[in-house]
């Protein structure tokens, strides 16, 4: 009886000091979940809603999703982007549909309460009653109804290059503080003002615990072993040069290499799948042209925690939204864009270039399916842990090369530090975390 | 456009449900001109035209390179697939060239799973007549489903 609980415990249990050996629990507990959700996605974070570029004109808006909660970006007459819940103020109704548009306001359908689109209430309908032939009221709002007082929720806002992050906390610390120096300089290298265009979406649900397509973009250890296309057709050399940075908190990544170009790759590639002979039958496929943007790298994958993989593979450019919908599964959503000044080849080229990934891609499909068979095991095995000890088993702020699970320990670093911390009441954080309150 | 013609467009469209169901991939590429066009593409993007597809291939020869693709480097979770394709919409026949459409179902069976709707959505097609019989030159394959099932990995 006891090893009933051994095999379904109800907290996950750390083995060894630091996050080199991660608990199946931790991706199969719905009440962790929860805990995540509430204080990755809804407090305390930026996440991730969408580009600039999604809504050019006064209007426009696009429906996306911070964690679980519906929410709405919209440019105002002013030109100001504003992100607002989806949930009427009065019956609590998921009400806007279409996933994008151009209106003047929202209006509820269920009683046409209607708002503005920065979220304000405008309209109730009979709100001061129904006039009789004596001239009275009948019905209506309690005369001390505010509209003021309900609008939508409003969430903070904050745009960086284009690239539109909300919270719902407004008490969250600024964009720039929150990604930090060394993945800031990562990230403006990709969105560094020019305007950007968007090429379309790739949509996939992933049936796998979201983080698990955080820790496969901190995971410079499978690409040249999971990803044999790579390998095969000679872009994953071992000669890569490579160097894995992340912020002070360890909760965001970046991954940055530049393809190797001396030798000839089999004698550099020590990887069993490298094949000599094969060639593309159409090496259309790897027409890569250098950008002078990039300075350098070849490819760099940024992870922004919790919610955002930002993508330069070669010429192939994307935002990853993760989008998770219970403990076992997120939607993946793809927006691959361009830039502006980009000439017809260039758009043609990333475009092609977009096959290798996606949800159908040559090196992304695969992700997609060992995650999925990572949660399998996890949900019929959860008092069993995962190993990240490639490297050692501390957390390395900066590595000059791939051969390290250093950025997955450093997120689960951060990881229990957020959900490990005592509850604090929200009113009074700061003050009862120095009365020492619900200290462990 | 005259019966026989008719006939020999509809056993096109049977021949490619069946060669794709098949598991036999090298089937696939043979249905289209040396020039041609393959593309996936979700409705959404074909309908706001933004150019993305999820895969968009314009040579028998990348076609081939997909094949290699799905038989010696992608991993994935083997799966059966059934198409159950419409009868075509010819919707212009000028000489040996039509343009049609034929509204789609793929249903996928995982090992030891139930069968489930993996993709459903209507082909866009240009079929030619060459020495070697009618042949795709373009087939655009606009799916309605919003959600890929994780991978598509096989040849819709």
């Amino acid at each position: 009886m006891s090893a009933q609980a051994t095999i379904f415990p109800s907290e996950p249990k750390w083995e060894l000091e630091g996050t080199s050996r991660i608990p199946f629990l931790t991706y199969t507990s719905e009440e962790l979940y929860k805990r995540e959700l509430e204080h990755f996605f809804y407090k305390g974070h930026w996440c991730y809603v969408g580009l600039e570029a999604e809504v050019p004109n006064p209007g426009d808006f696009k429906r996306t999703v911070v964690g679980e909660r519906s929410v709405i970006m919209t440019r105002d007459a002013d030109g100001q982007i504003n992100v607002v819940e989806n949930v009427c103020a009065h019956r609590g109704m998921r009400f806007c549909r279409e996933r994008h548009g151009n209106k003047k306001g929202f209006t509820c359908p269920y009683h046409q309460w209607s708002y503005t689109l920065k979220g304000d209430l405008q309209g109730v309908p009979f709100r001061r009653g129904v006039k009789q032939a004596d001239g009275s009221f009948q019905g209506g709002m309690p005369t001390d109804f505010k509209p003021a007082e309900h609008g939508l929720t409003k969430l903070k806002v904050a745009t960086r290059g284009g690239v539109v992050f909300a919270s719902f906390d407004h008490e969250v610390e600024s964009l720039d503080d929150y990604l930090g120096p060394e993945i800031g300089q990562y990230f403006d290298r990709l969105f560094n003002g020019r305007k950007l265009t968007i090429l379309g979406y790739n949509r996939q649900r992933i049936p796998g615990n979201w983080k698990l397509m955080q820790e496969n973009i901190k995971d410079p250890y499978h690409p040249g072993l999971l990803h044999t296309w790579f390998v095969t057709f000679g872009l994953w050399r071992a000669d890569n040069k490579s160097e894995l940075v992340m912020d002070a908190k360890h909760r965001h990544a970046a991954m940055i290499s530049t393809r190797g170009t001396g030798g000839e790759a089999g004698q550099v590639t020590s990887v069993s799948s490298f094949k000599q002979t094969m060639q593309l039958n159409d090496p259309s496929f790897l027409d890569i042209v250098q950008e002078p943007w990039w300075d350098g790298p070849t490819a760099v994958m940024t992870t922004i925690f919790p919610s955002v993989i930002l993508q330069q593979q070669v010429n192939s450019v994307s935002t990853r939204h993760i989008q998770p919908n219970g403990h076992g599964s997120f939607d993946f959503v793809w927006t691959h864009f361009g830039f502006e000044d980009d000439s017809e080849e260039m758009t043609q080229r990333r475009l092609r270039q977009a096959n290798l990934f996606g949800p159908a891609g040559f090196v992304s499909a695969d992700d997609g399916e060992v995650i999925e068979f990572s949660q399998q095991a996890f949900e019929s095995k959860p008092f069993h842990r995962a190993l990240a000890e490639l490297g050692g088993r501390e957390v390395n702020e900066h590595t000059p090369h791939m051969v390290t699970e250093t950025l997955i320990r450093g997120m689960y670093e951060y990881w229990r530090q957020v959900m490990e911390a005592p509850d604090v009441p929200a009113a009074a954080g700061a003050a009862a975390r120095d009365c020492g309150h619900g200290t462990a | 456009m005259d019966f026989q013609a008719y006939h020999e467009l509809t056993q096109l469209y049977a021949d490619y449900a069946s060669a794709v169901d098949s598991g036999n991939w090298d089937l696939w590429p043979e249905f289209f001109t040396e020039q041609c066009s393959y593309r996936l593409q979700p409705r959404e993007n074909h309908e706001r035209g933004f150019p993305l597809a999820t895969l968009s291939f314009t040579s028998k020869g990348m076609l081939k390179d997909r094949v290699y693709g799905i038989r010696e480097t992608l991993f994935h979770d083997p799966y059966y697939q059934r198409h159950v394709v419409g009868a075509p919409v010819i919707r212009r026949a000028e000489g040996e060239r039509f343009e049609c459409e034929a509204n789609y179902a793929v249903f996928r069976t995982k090992l030891s799973e139930v069968s489930t709707v993996f993709n459903v959505g209507r082909y866009i097609d240009t079929v030619v007549r060459t020495p070697d019989g009618l042949k795709f030159a373009s087939r655009l394959v606009v799916y309605d489903s919003e959600m890929i099932p994780n991978s598509i990995i096989y040849p819709l």
